[in-house]
């Protein structure tokens, strides 16, 4: 029997072999065809675009009251009507969108920061260091952290800034558990030996080599903690501890409208509907990036 | 075991001391004395006060006393109510909140395991699809948004349900079943995943092997397994639940301890506020410690180094 040498074009390895794609590819394209996370994304960007331009294209300004138009339901000149002032809702809500999602990107940055390096550091010296540290860290999970949120709000006093210090302070635990895991497991590998052996010194192998490969976990969190910082916010809003009038975030909408729900039923539709599609958002991206970014995950 | 039991005594102790010693120091944070705010007290009243409440005292022997009292059960007056002390204000709200938050535990716990396993068993089917979109829509409605379509729905258009206040069993509903949404979604969710992973593991293919029926294989071998990160959240959640009551109370205008909570908010009542924050966080850390304890029972197989915990 003879062999015959096929061709490059005329082997059907092409069937077999998945082509070469580098992982960030690899998680996008597996992103794109979920297709709840891409329309969680489609409506974050929504959103942030509402946010952005929104206000801009108003002819009303937040804080507006004319108060001859108060308690209008929705109509041509007011889209979402206007509320007990005569402020116009739909001007309020795109405007505590940007007051929202400020609140959930840099409250997260912030535990993100914290999170990292103190989990990083933990992670990578082990030990002594390690065990202390999370130790540390666990006496801080047994604590009821909404709790200390609320009483750093009541000593801090209200307001945007102070949101973000108290959400800052309190909320880097887990992003510091899931790091520390991370660099735990990756530090062992051979190319981090090889890295070591080269001479590189401890911050580069924490922020060169083992950070970067963690980055997967680290984003899934940070998406699924803005969520929660929103939520957070809106709660503390709503018993009057969030941001401070006349800004408005959708807490402090959704607050003020519950007081005319009976009479004004539009007036909390508007912000409820803003809170739960970009939580809903932020948990659909979350969920797909966790499927997108796990390496188990890939076929 | 008894080592581990130990030693999470040991790290509860820990706890509770960070949590008074914090607490403690962030009330005497606030600038400024709790009665500086009424500005028609004059000077000798204002003395007479601090005196009365010892605000005078070195920060130390404050919190030495405070200590001493709070070892003996007396979390001290309260700043507003002249005749009330904190003691009674728990004892009074406590009650009220525990029945709510019993039932909603129970909701959550009986309507998202199902839930959570109807996922898993037809998983990637329409059931699954029901269940996870529910379960995210569940997680993305905070717990007052809820609440609060409940009232519009449920009273005040079809009027079959109070809208507020504290008395019969009717009046639970509304406000349990705002309170059990978030965690019932979680726990749907939790339950799917792990239970996936579960039935995926050899012995389950052995079981399936041997020819045992579906359903025992669920209900002998899977769920048991299943159920353990549930287990681990019971603590989370009972704190959620709680913490979660501050805002349905007061929508709901039950006389709970979450409402008290957040009226000593608003009138900076603070040794109310301190009192009631122990008292809250002290029970959810002994609620803590007893998940930890029926998950080392349930499953041998962990140590307990705090490792197991998310």
């Amino acid at each position: 029997m003879d062999f015959t040498r096929l061709k490059p074009s005329e082997t059907k390895q092409h069937l077999y072999l998945r082509p070469h794609v580098g992982f960030r590819q690899d998680a996008w394209l597996r992103l794109k065809k979920n297709r709840a996370a891409m329309a969680g994304l489609t409506i974050i960007l929504i959103i942030s675009l509402l946010a952005l331009f929104g206000p801009m294209f108003s002819p009303y300004s937040y804080s507006d009251q004319t108060l001859a138009k108060a308690n209008q339901p929705p109509s041509a000149s007011n889209w979402f009507g206007t509320d007990n002032l005569g402020r116009d809702l739909a001007t309020r809500v795109c405007y505590g969108a940007r007051i929202s999602l400020s609140i959930g990107i840099v409250a997260s940055l912030i535990n993100l920061g914290i999170g990292v390096l103190y989990g990083g550091i933990a992670g990578y010296f082990g030990g002594r260091i390690d065990s202390v540290m999370m130790r540390i860290v666990d006496v801080l999970y047994g604590i009821p952290l909404l709790l200390y949120v609320i009483l750093l709000m009541v000593v801090l006093k209200p307001g945007l800034l102070n949101v973000f210090i108290a959400l800052g302070l309190v909320y880097w635990l887990r992003m510091a558990r899931i790091v520390r895991a991370q660099v735990l497991g990756l530090k062992e590998l051979e190319y981090v030996l090889a890295a070591r052996v080269l001479g590189a010194t401890p911050w580069r192998l924490i922020f060169g080599h083992l950070l970067p490969n963690s980055l997967g976990p680290i984003i899934v969190t940070l998406t699924l903690s803005i969520p929660e910082a929103i939520f957070i916010e809106a709660f503390l809003s709503f018993i009057g501890l969030g941001v401070s009038a006349p800004m408005a975030s959708w807490g402090v909408l959704a607050s003020e409208g519950v007081v005319t729900l009976r009479s004004y039923p539009f007036q909390l539709l508007w912000p409820a509907v803003a809170i739960s599609l970009t939580m809903l958002g932020f948990n659909f991206l979350g969920d797909g990036l966790r499927d997108a970014l796990d390496p188990r995950m890939r076929r | 075991m008894i080592k581990s039991v130990i030693s999470r005594i040991f790290s509860m102790t820990l706890v509770l001391w960070v949590i008074v010693t914090v607490t403690f120091l962030l009330m005497h944070a606030i600038p400024g004395g709790p009665f500086t705010a009424e500005k028609a007290l004059p000077e000798a009243v204002l003395k007479n006060i601090e005196a009365r409440y010892r605000l005078n005292d070195p920060l130390p022997k404050q919190y030495a006393d405070y200590w001493a009292n709070l070892l003996k059960g007396d979390l001290g007056p309260s700043f507003k109510y002249e005749s009330r002390t904190v003691n009674e204000i728990i004892a009074e709200g406590f009650p009220v909140s525990a029945e709510l938050g019993l039932v909603a535990v129970s909701i959550s716990v009986l309507i998202g395991i199902p839930a959570g396993m109807a996922g898993a068993l037809y998983h990637n089917r329409w059931p699954d699809h029901l269940v996870m979109l529910f379960a995210t829509f569940g997680i993305s409605v905070p717990s007052f948004i809820l609440a609060t379509v409940l009232i519009y729905i449920f009273a005040l258009w079809l009027r079959i349900l109070p809208a507020a206040m504290w008395g019969s069993p009717e009046y639970v509903i509304l406000p349990a079943l705002a309170l059990a949404g978030m965690p019932t979604a979680f726990i749907a969710r939790l339950t799917r995943s792990s239970m996936l992973e579960v039935l995926s593991q050899d012995y389950i293919r052995t079981a399936k092997a041997k020819g045992l029926a579906p359903i025992k294989i669920l209900w002998r071998h899977a769920l048991k397994n299943a159920l353990l990160p549930v287990v681990t959240y019971l603590g989370p959640m009972i704190a959620a639940i709680f913490t979660g009551s501050f805002v349905i109370e007061s929508i709901f205008a039950i006389p709970g301890l979450g409402r008290h909570f957040v009226t000593s908010i608003y009138n900076r009542d603070y040794t109310v506020i301190l009192g009631i924050t122990i008292f809250y966080s002290t029970i959810l850390v002994i609620m803590n410690f007893l998940v930890d304890l029926a998950y080392l029972w349930i499953d041998p197989r962990i140590k307990m180094d705090g490792e197991g915990r998310n």
